[in-house]
């Protein structure tokens, strides 16, 4: 981002010290710690032996005796593993899947020009705005009737519903900032457009790509309620589902085992967050400016 | 490629009409429905228990959303000072925005727990009080509990797509009026605000949607309890449609929130044109 660059520290020499220690760092250390407080608190938890976790004697905020038994609990007499197994591939399948249909959308709708495009432009906007919880019910329905309840194609399928108008939306964006001159040229050295687009455009829209498959794949990994109706066998959960519903059961909460889960479960997005953290934020609040 | 883009359309407008036609009906699992006409509305209507979804759905979705929006920028204005290790303060800012709501929500639950919460702990420590709390307990203590939750995974969002924001002000503006003569706070007021108000429209837009329409927070800290008095129109036409086996009316109760939506969508897009209009019409 280019605007970053622009110099927003002009007046700061007109602060003391204390006074930004007040209005500036006080303030931030509290969000801080807010925000990343749960975190530590998980990861503290997963690594507790049950007494320690038990007792509201010690001192909680500090671990004296790590232990990896929530672990290997989970990993060894839980189908955790298998959960992961689901939400990988329900991720990356959806994620793909949704990028090529979202590809020949958005070009269609960026830059060929047909009647209603931009009325296209827009539906595909406000079908993002359709939150999941509305269209679960009737997507059900459909499934029950398609006969793939209760397997990954149920949410493999079902997916591409709020992965498909966003990533669209995405690129869309993207495509606008390609200037047309280049297709023009092509089309003049006898292109077809195919070949534009395979050979322009897509080259040209790598790093929109990379945010929309990021944005998909983080969406379809934090999917919960459309797991959580289309798929009821333990073998086929998405790792969310599998821990709400079956690691809770009973009276007796294994924290320890549904906290190791929860942090081995955030794991792969947030790693891949980390790695793509540009992208992510200039998908993000790209989308939001349009 | 048009094809593609006809498909998205059918496919995505589908099942929205489905849900509305099925709100009409008696469906059941399993079985295809006969038109009821308004017959669920009505029942749901003259039934406590949707009015109080009602209810807390407006009161989640307004004080979460008031909320977000305060910390979401006082956060941004926070982060668009100059400081240490700026990048790195942003990225992880955004973490509980990352991370899958439902895995956040259970160590929140972890946290609200009513005999092991580490929030009870540190505050009989500190001597603020004397009994653990419940915090999921009771109806209004976990109205509070679940809007802190929503508060901590929406806030980060606001407060970095208003920070985008707050970087395409240009500083030569501030200087100006701090020549001028405008206090920190009006520099704020008539500066800030004014530029900024396009994209806290779309920013709001975006988090009263998605706030009134949760769904995995709720189900996962108290399934709608205690005395249903956590359960949004969400969370109560889940329970409704899927174990409750009640198709028509769970869609019923999802179609009456279609109104709510386009109302939040349409507020939002016609304050959005008539910031620009006047921002047109004062140059």
């Amino acid at each position: 981002m280019a605007k970053e660059a622009v110099d927003t520290q002009g007046m700061n020499y007109l602060e003391s010290l204390p006074r930004r220690v007040v209005t500036l760092y006080a303030p931030l250390g509290t969000f801080l710690f807010v925000l990343l407080f749960p975190f530590y608190w998980m990861l503290m938890t997963s690594f507790k032996a049950n007494e320690e976790l038990l007792s509201q004697a010690h001192n909680p905020f500090w671990l004296v005796h790590p232990t990896l038994d929530h672990f290997k609990q989970l990993l060894f007499h839980t189908p955790y593993p298998e959960w992961m197994w689901n939400t990988v591939i329900v991720s990356l399948v959806s994620t793909f899947g949704s990028l090529a249909a979202s590809v020949f959308a958005a070009y269609a709708i960026e830059r060929l020009r047909f009647r209603g495009s931009k009325q296209l432009g827009l539906g595909i906007f406000l079908a993002y705005l359709v939150p999941p919880s509305i269209l679960f019910i009737p997507l059900s329905a459909i499934v029950f009737k398609l006969g793939i309840y209760d397997t990954r194609w149920a949410l493999i399928l079902t997916y591409p519903t709020f992965l498909i108008p966003f990533s669209t939306w995405l690129l869309m964006g993207y495509f606008r900032t390609i200037p047309f001159e280049l297709e023009e040229c092509a089309i003049i050295d006898g292109a077809t457009r195919w070949q534009i687009l395979v050979k322009i455009i897509l080259p040209l829209a790598v790093p929109g790509l990379i945010s929309a498959g990021i944005f998909a794949f983080t969406l379809s990994w934090n999917e919960f309620i459309y797991a959580l109706t289309f798929v009821s066998s333990s073998e086929v959960k998405t790792v969310s589902v599998g821990l709400v519903t079956e690691l809770t059961e009973g009276d007796v909460y294994h924290w320890g085992a549904l906290m190791a889960g929860a942090l081995l479960g955030s794991l792969p997005v947030a790693v891949m967050y980390s790695f793509f953290v540009q992208y992510y934020v200039s998908g993000m609040t790209g989308a939001v400016k349009e | 490629m048009l094809p593609a883009a006809v498909l998205l359309l059918v496919f995505l407008t589908y099942p929205l009409g489905l849900g509305v036609w099925l709100g009409f009906t008696d469906a059941k699992i399993g079985r295809t429905g006969e038109w009821v006409g308004l017959e669920n509305f009505a029942f749901l209507f003259g039934d406590s228990v949707a009015r109080l979804s009602v209810f807390n759905t407006f009161f989640y979705t307004v004080v979460a959303s008031v909320l977000k929006f305060v910390l979401g920028l006082w956060l941004a204005l926070l982060l668009n000072r100059n400081l240490p290790f700026k990048a790195i303060l942003r990225a992880v800012v955004l973490l509980p925005f990352i991370v899958p709501t439902t895995l956040s929500a259970i160590a929140f639950w972890w946290m609200y727990d009513s005999q092991f919460s580490v929030i009870s702990w540190a505050l009989v420590r500190m001597g603020l009080i004397d009994r653990y709390i419940d915090f999921l307990g009771e109806p209004w203590l976990a109205r509070f509990s679940t809007i802190a939750a929503n508060i901590w995974r929406g806030m980060p969002f606001v407060a970095i797509c208003l920070l985008s924001g707050l970087q395409t002000i240009s500083p030569s503006l501030y200087e100006a009026a701090a020549l001028d003569g405008a206090t920190p706070w009006q520099r704020f007021r008539h500066v800030t605000l004014p530029l900024l108000t396009p994209i806290i429209a779309v920013v709001m837009t975006f988090s009263v949607l998605f706030t009134f329409a949760d769904f995995q927070l709720i189900y996962v800290l108290t399934r709608g309890g205690p005395l249903n008095s956590t359960h949004l129109m969400a969370t109560l036409s889940f329970q409704r449609a899927i174990p409750g086996g009640a198709l028509g009316e769970g869609a019923a109760l999802a179609t009456s929130m279609i109104p709510f939506l386009l109302a939040a969508i349409l507020f939002s897009y016609f304050g959005l044109q008539r910031r620009q209009w006047q921002q047109g019409g004062r140059d």
